[in-house]
């Protein structure tokens, strides 16, 4: 692999059970820094599972469990010195349906920033919000609604005010679980573009169900089957040459 | 043949029909229950209304010195005020009124008996606080006896013998022209808010009720929503599910569905006897009331916590908002209209609560308003069951008015819960 690449996250044997339903089986996978990586495979496969243990949003399902290393950086982030409170402000999520809280657009992006104290004053607030809203490519479409509900706007804005809110605090990875899976081609399009230019500066994965979204997006390509990985690399080998049969099958729509 | 063929049958008609047949049993269950509602309400408005008027007397007293202080010695002895003999005042200026000589005893008697029992204490209490109006003579106001109040609302059959009836016919005579000379007349009736219980009917009143009822109310509110919803945020948010917490789930559910008159009997025992706190006093009351109120508020802050979507939870978790901040910022503040409801809720049921109530000694004659809520009181229904149990007409019209007056406190406090809710369901 190119080796001015470096490795953001990285999984090490990663095992998931849900009580004593084993939904991971042992996953080993590197995330590179500035680079998008797509997570593939076929419904329950595991991949929001991985997805979840990247920041530990597994903790907040009863009966979950896991087990394996999992580095953010050189830290690994299940050891108990790094808390889930800073984990989570370093590594964002944006879910699979747009969940707004029921505020303002400006509380909406405001809230994170504010708990993690990031703004010393409400000007510096004003500015995290408005530099937020607007590499969400929000700011142009809503900056004299500001003060209106979030919960008002069209599913693609909503999703893009959700991925701003994970902008807003400054985050080092964002995880995506099928961002655009509730979205229309246009919104979904918009959401791409945003992805490809938020990848200068954080590194991103991303679920999807769509190979075409996968293949525009995304640099690296994970294909998760039945809880294990079956194949990773650079994304234009994986739809292009894959190794395995399997791969070629689900990218081809054989099965899946 | 072929456009036969176009009609499927998919059994349109039938199921039309059972549509039909459930809008029609839904619509007659609808006008049956509104049918009963409107016959409870005709019955206790058409039978209570009349209360909220008393039959009073306005007529010119003259505090005739001669009557009040027969020896002058009031100067020297303020106690001759307070004994004086006021009820022959009152008798002496209606008799002036309705030219019955001051020396037809028989007929005077009849006179002073039109007068409430309270009357002669009104004017005793005026005297005391102004003894400069003594040689005066004063127009007042004061409650007619309760049977001059009934016959004035025609509620008394006036064609029974006259010895069967309280009133003679000498009197309904000088009714007839006190009504025409406007001295008889109907006013409203303030002292019902205030009066406390009296064997009178014209001078009791559901004021120590209101007050008990509201120490009681205050107090059920004070300890009932912060616990219940403490608790109620605990188990649903916190507490883990293991053996415990589903047996503390099933005991909050079996405490909600305990006959309450249970609570009374818990009350009773824990409160008064171990406890050592007064008997009748509205903290009793309040606190039996507070036990069976909060399973209701824990069991409808649970369920207004479970309605939160969890999508918003995960929204906040996701941004790194620790537990604690995930449920006071986000959860609980969407839950605040169905908890406010749910404690509304239980409120009106605690208000309108008796049987509990009965066994710790709140179904007592308490003639003293309760300065606080040590004090012995009763409380609103209890006041309505204990009037229920009189015979005389014009306790059976203050049963019903107390009932009105209860049935307007819940209406206000379910219109209070709607109005809650809706205002703060319109924070987006
Ligand atoms: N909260 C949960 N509780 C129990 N089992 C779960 C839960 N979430 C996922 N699973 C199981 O884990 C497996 C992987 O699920 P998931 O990660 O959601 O798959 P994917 O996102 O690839 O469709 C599935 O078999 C699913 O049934
Ligand atoms: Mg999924």
């Amino acid at each position: 692999m190119n080796p001015e690449l470096s490795i953001k996250m990285r999984g090490l044997d990663v095992k998931v059970f849900y009580d004593s339903n084993q939904a991971l089986h042992g996953i080993t996978l590197s995330i590179l820094e500035n680079n998008v990586t797509a997570l593939i495979g076929p419904s329950g496969c595991g991949k929001s599972t991985f997805l979840r243990c990247l920041n530990r949003m597994n903790d907040t399902i009863e009966g979950a469990r896991v087990t394996g290393h999992v580095f953010l950086d050189e830290e690994d982030i299940y050891d108990s010195s790094l808390d889930v409170v800073e984990l989570r402000s370093r590594v964002g999520m944006v879910f699979q349906k747009p969940n707004p809280f029921p505020k303002s657009i400006y509380e909406n992006v405001a809230y994170g920033p504010r708990i993690h104290g990031l703004a010393r004053s409400r000007l510096e607030l004003d500015e995290i919000v408005e530099k937020s809203l607007l590499k969400a490519g929000l700011f142009n479409e809503i900056k004299d609604r500001l003060h209106d509900a979030g919960t008002g706007l069209s599913g693609g804005q909503q999703q893009r005010l959700c991925i701003a809110r994970a902008i807003a605090v400054s985050p080092e990875v964002i995880l995506m679980d099928e961002p655009c899976s509730a979205l229309d081609p246009i919104a979904t399009a918009r959401i791409e573009e945003l992805i490809d230019d938020l990848r200068k500066n954080y590194t991103i994965v991303i679920v999807t169900h769509s190979m075409q979204q996968a293949a525009r997006v995304s640099q690296f390509t994970a294909m998760f089957h039945l809880g294990t990985l079956i194949e990773f690399g650079a994304t234009e080998t994986i739809f292009t040459s894959p190794k395995e049969q399997r791969t070629q099958d689900y990218i081809t729509g054989r099965f899946g | 043949m072929s456009k036969l063929l176009k009609h499927r049958d998919i059994r349109l008609k039938q199921r039309y029909r059972a549509e039909a047949f459930f809008r029609s049993c839904g619509l007659f269950a609808i006008s049956l229950g509104v049918f009963f509602l409107l016959v409870l309400l005709y019955s206790v408005f058409s039978q209570g209304v009349s209360a909220f008027w008393q039959t009073s007397l306005t007529l010119s007293v003259k505090l005739d010195a001669k009557i009040i202080d027969p020896e002058g010695r009031r100067a020297n002895d303020p106690q001759i005020i307070c004994i004086a003999d006021y009820p022959r005042l009152l008798r002496n200026a209606l008799a002036e009124e309705l030219g019955v000589s001051l020396d037809d005893l028989v007929s005077l008697r009849e006179v002073s008996r039109m007068f409430s029992f309270g009357a002669g204490s009104q004017l005793r209490d005026l005297v005391v606080k102004n003894p400069q109006l003594i040689g005066t003579s004063q127009k007042l106001t004061f409650l007619a006896a309760s049977h001059v109040d009934s016959v004035f609302k025609g509620q008394v059959n006036l064609s029974v013998s006259e010895t069967k009836r309280k009133l003679s016919n000498k009197q309904l005579e000088w009714m007839k022209k006190l009504a025409y000379e406007g001295i008889l007349h109907k006013t409203f009736n303030f002292g019902f808010f205030i009066f406390s219980a009296s064997s009178r009917p014209e001078m009791s009143g559901l004021g120590v009720a209101l007050i008990g009822s509201f120490y009681m109310m205050f107090i059920v509110l004070l300890c009932s929503l912060p616990i219940g919803v403490a608790a109620a945020v605990y188990l649903e948010e916190y507490a883990g599910r293991n053996r415990f917490t589903d047996l503390i789930e099933v005991n909050i559910n079996n405490l909600a569905a305990v006959p309450s008159i249970i609570f009374g009997l818990l009350g009773l025992v824990v409160f008064i006897h171990f406890l050592g706190l007064p008997r009748s006093s509205s903290l009793v009351g309040g606190l039996v009331l507070t036990l069976m109120t909060f399973p209701t508020i824990i069991i409808a802050t649970r369920s207004a916590l479970r309605a939160v979507s969890p999508s918003i939870r995960l929204a906040a978790l996701g941004l790194g908002a620790s537990k604690t901040q995930t449920v006071f910022q986000h959860v609980i503040p969407l839950a605040i209209p169905g908890i406010l409801t749910g404690t509304i809720l239980g409120l009106a049921h605690a208000l309108g609560e008796t049987a509990p109530l009965l066994l710790i000694g709140m179904v007592a004659f308490v003639a003293n308003y309760p300065v606080s809520p040590m004090d012995p009181a009763t409380a609103v229904p209890v006041q309505i069951y204990m009037w229920a149990n009189e015979a005389e007409r014009a306790f059976v019209e203050r049963t019903f008015c107390a009932i009105i007056v209860l049935l307007m406190f819940l209406a206000l406090m379910n219109i209070a819960a709607v109005l809650l809710r809706n205002r703060f369901e319109r924070r987006f």
